[in-house]
């Protein structure tokens, strides 16, 4: 099947014009998504193309972007919401948690809300405490919410056009750091990646490194040099906090005994909490080693540049605590 | 629901026994305390209460294997009932590990889905795996390291930690290879000592080290190296003890409950105890354990060699003529090797008393990780210089107390003597 090299930005605008291609009931709503063509310009060209009908710029209300989300996902559409950054989908709580989530099961099956929220996600360039989370974890507390967060263009394209296929409502989070780094995209229109499913970015004996989002970048980077060393790294990509793939985790940690987990996250009841306890309740005659942790600092996040960097994720601090743990 | 019958601990040091035999069978009926096997740990001959109720599914081992402590031995649940184990042609060396394994499997395959409620069954069954788990004093080592050396029968204490804080870790104990030899083979450890050529011909006699012997060496090399001794020795007068016993026993006619010299210095050094509660602690390092219950232990010399250590519980707090009893019945149950699990664990001070060999003064060395260790001389009849200053005849005896000097210093020692003998010479107390 051919490829073709695209920035993550395009790979997820080709997923979206696959889509609209192939179902007419799938359609995007938004900030700027259509005039504008997208914060992000990942619907670049998409109101000329489909038209006001399916390509909707909405008013600045997360709450009421999300609720029309939901209600038209219920009433049969395929809604493509999008959520400028996911610094505001806290606006959107209760339309993605207490509906979203829930209608399925609170209605006996009677509604589906197949829906993806997508929302840009991360920190970067000094956007200060309020406009830098990476709160994912937060949302993927939930049962009856996928949360997806792609590392590559192609897990990206594969990831999306999975959920919107999917019935179920999906958290899609993208990176903005990654929007514009380049990988191979597989051409073919129906390219799925399945949905919950982890994927081992590459393969080492010494320590498992389990990650997702931007921490595979790191992960990889930090593995890399460490190979130098003669320490070989296995890096998980969960891809999806909810479902979460564990198996391959826990097969891992079998034969590594050692764990490394990377987030962009904070700390406190993060997505390495949630690893950690897990492989001590699944592995716990194989630890040979306590769990570590790279996350953001427990801190609102400064704005100063360089105390801003000190209180996040990097390779170098990824580096550190797998030789901590070896 | 079957459920599992668990190899108990019957020994505070105890890690493994050897099975003699089953004293019950496959389908009959027990309950909680039946003693359903017999088994010989490093001390003796013990017999194996069942700590659950049914009929017995499955015995798994046969006669001369090797059980960990905490294993899954059998099964009992309803008549007819399926056990849940691979069943008895399992290897009991490997008994150890199995149900752990089993258990692991289901709970990660129920992982990936939603949660499944069954789940919380395998996981009790095989709990004993992961719950029974005391290292030994100051040892530690990652679950994945004490799971190796579960497996493969390696003493941790052995092993030399390279990890954080000395913790042993998987690399530690896979390159691990031991180097006593011929006490690995008798499946207990000795720290490692060179012995040179065993001599041979028509001169010498080779015995083989029994069980108990190579036990008694690890521990006596064990506290001798480690243990920073100090002695303290006082003379006592007796008098008043031998004659509060005589008019004790005169009132009894049932021997069970006749007092001995023995008995009474228990029941002294129970009381001094708890004056000086440094002194019945356990060294452990960074942290002492001051135990709040004075359990006596009492040596017991064996016929064929050895001792063993039987326990006085609350001996502070038992009457001297239930104390009397319960001590008889130790004892001889010791010297048929015949001692019960509950006999013979959780001594936090012991008294060694060779009164009965015409013995003037003594040192007994401290069984780790107790404090401190009474060593009793024979009572005799000797010349004294009264209080006006006239020479008479009076009856003493000699008591050294052995302490560790980790946990404690000369003075407390000495203190502790000084309370003793005032307990020993104002016998009414133990009476009381």
């Amino acid at each position: 099947m051919a490829e073709k090299n695209l920035p993550m930005r395009e790979a997820l605008r080709a997923a979206l014009h696959e889509e609209m291609v192939r179902d007419e009931r799938v359609f995007v709503m938004g900030e700027e998504v259509g005039a504008w063509q997208g914060t992000h310009r990942v619907t670049r060209g998409f109101l000329e193309e489909f038209g006001p009908k399916r390509v909707r710029d909405t008013p600045i209300s997360e709450m009421a972007i999300a609720g029309a989300a939901v209600g038209a996902a219920m009433a049969g559409l395929r809604p493509v919401a999008e959520i400028m950054t996911i610094n505001f989908a806290f606006l959107a709580f209760d339309a993605l948690i207490n509906h979203a989530a829930k209608i399925h099961y609170m209605f006996n099956g009677q509604f589906r809300v197949p829906m993806v929220l997508r929302a840009a996600t991360g920190w970067g360039n000094q956007a200060t405490a309020t406009h830098s989370h990476t709160p994912e974890p937060v949302f993927a507390h939930f049962p009856g919410l996928y949360v997806a967060m792609p590392s590559t263009p192609a897990d990206a394209k594969g990831m999306l056009k999975a959920a919107i296929r999917d019935d179920n409502p999906v958290l899609f989070s993208e990176v903005i750091a990654l929007y514009p780094k380049p990988g191979p995209v597989p051409d073919d229109p129906d390219f799925l990646i399945p949905i919950g499913k982890s994927d081992i970015k590459r393969e080492g004996d010494d320590v498992t490194i389990v990650t997702i989002g931007r921490g595979v970048e790191w992960s990889l980077q930090a593995a890399e040099s460490l190979a130098k060393e003669g320490i070989e790294c296995e890096v998980i990509d969960l891809r999806w906090l909810r479902p979460l793939d564990m198996e391959p985790v826990i097969e891992s940690f079998k034969k590594t005994n050692r764990c490394v987990v990377v987030e962009e996250c904070l700390p406190h009841f993060s997505l390495g909490s949630e690893i950690a306890a897990q492989i001590q309740e699944k592995a716990f005659d194989y630890m040979d080693a306590p769990v570590k942790r790279v996350s953001a600092m427990d801190v609102p996040l400064p704005y100063a540049r360089d105390i801003e960097l000190m209180a996040l994720p990097d390779t170098q601090k990824v580096i550190n605590a797998v030789k901590e743990v070896l | 629901m079957a459920q599992p019958i668990k190899m108990p601990q019957l020994g505070s040091d105890m890690t493994e026994g050897t099975l003699l035999n089953w004293l019950k069978n496959v389908g009959d009926q027990i309950s909680s305390g039946d003693i359903i096997a017999e088994i010989e740990t490093d001390k003796a001959t013990v017999e194996v209460p069942s700590e659950v109720s049914g009929t017995i599914l499955e015995l798994i081992g046969k006669p001369g294997d090797t059980l960990t402590v905490g294993s899954v031995i059998g099964y009992a649940g309803e008549p007819g009932e399926q056990p849940p184990s691979g069943g008895a042609d399992q290897a009991a060396q490997d008994n150890g590990a199995a149900p752990a394994q089993q258990e692991a499997q289901p709970a990660v395959e129920t992982a990936q889905a939603e949660p499944a409620p069954q789940a919380a069954q395998p996981a009790a069954a095989a709990a004993p795996e992961t719950a029974d788990g005391n290292l030994p004093d100051g040892v530690k080592a990652s679950p994945i390291a004490r799971r190796i050396a579960r497996e493969r029968g390696i003493d941790l204490r052995q092993v030399k930690g390279t990890g954080p804080n000395g913790r042993i870790t998987r690399a530690d104990v896979e390159n691990f290879t031991p180097e006593a030899a011929p006490a690995a083979a008798a499946g207990v450890a000795i720290p490692a000592a060179t012995y040179g050529e065993i001599p041979s011909g028509p001169d010498v006699e080779i015995i083989d080290t029994s069980r108990l012997r190579s036990r008694i060496a690890q521990r006596m090399v064990q506290s001798k190296q480690q243990v920073p001794h100090f002695y303290v020795t006082t003379e006592v007068d007796v008098e008043a003890m031998l004659n509060l016993r005589k008019q004790l026993n005169a009132s009894v006619t049932d021997d069970a409950q006749k007092v001995t010299v023995n008995d009474l210095i228990v029941k002294a050094t129970a009381l001094a105890l708890r004056q000086y509660p440094n002194l019945n602690s356990h060294f452990y390092g960074d942290k002492i354990v001051r135990h709040k219950r004075i359990n006596i232990g009492i040596a017991v010399a064996l016929e064929g060699g050895g001792l063993i250590n039987v326990v006085a519980k609350d001996a502070d707090k038992t009457a001297l003529g239930t104390l009397a009893a319960q001590n008889k019945e130790m004892i001889a149950r010791a010297r048929e090797g015949k001692v019960k699990p509950d006999d013979v664990q959780g001594s936090t001070f012991t008294v060694s008393n060779l009164g009965g060999f015409d013995v003037d003064v003594f040192q007994a060395i401290v069984n780790p990780p107790e404090a401190g260790i009474l060593a009793v001389g024979t009572a005799k009849k000797v010349p004294v210089v009264n209080e006006d200053g006239t020479i008479g005849v009076g009856h003493r005896m000699k008591l050294t107390v052995s302490v560790d000097h980790r946990v404690s210093d000369g003075a407390e020692g000495a203190e502790f003597l000084q309370a003793l003998k005032a307990l020993i010479e104002n016998p009414m107390r133990l009476v009381l």
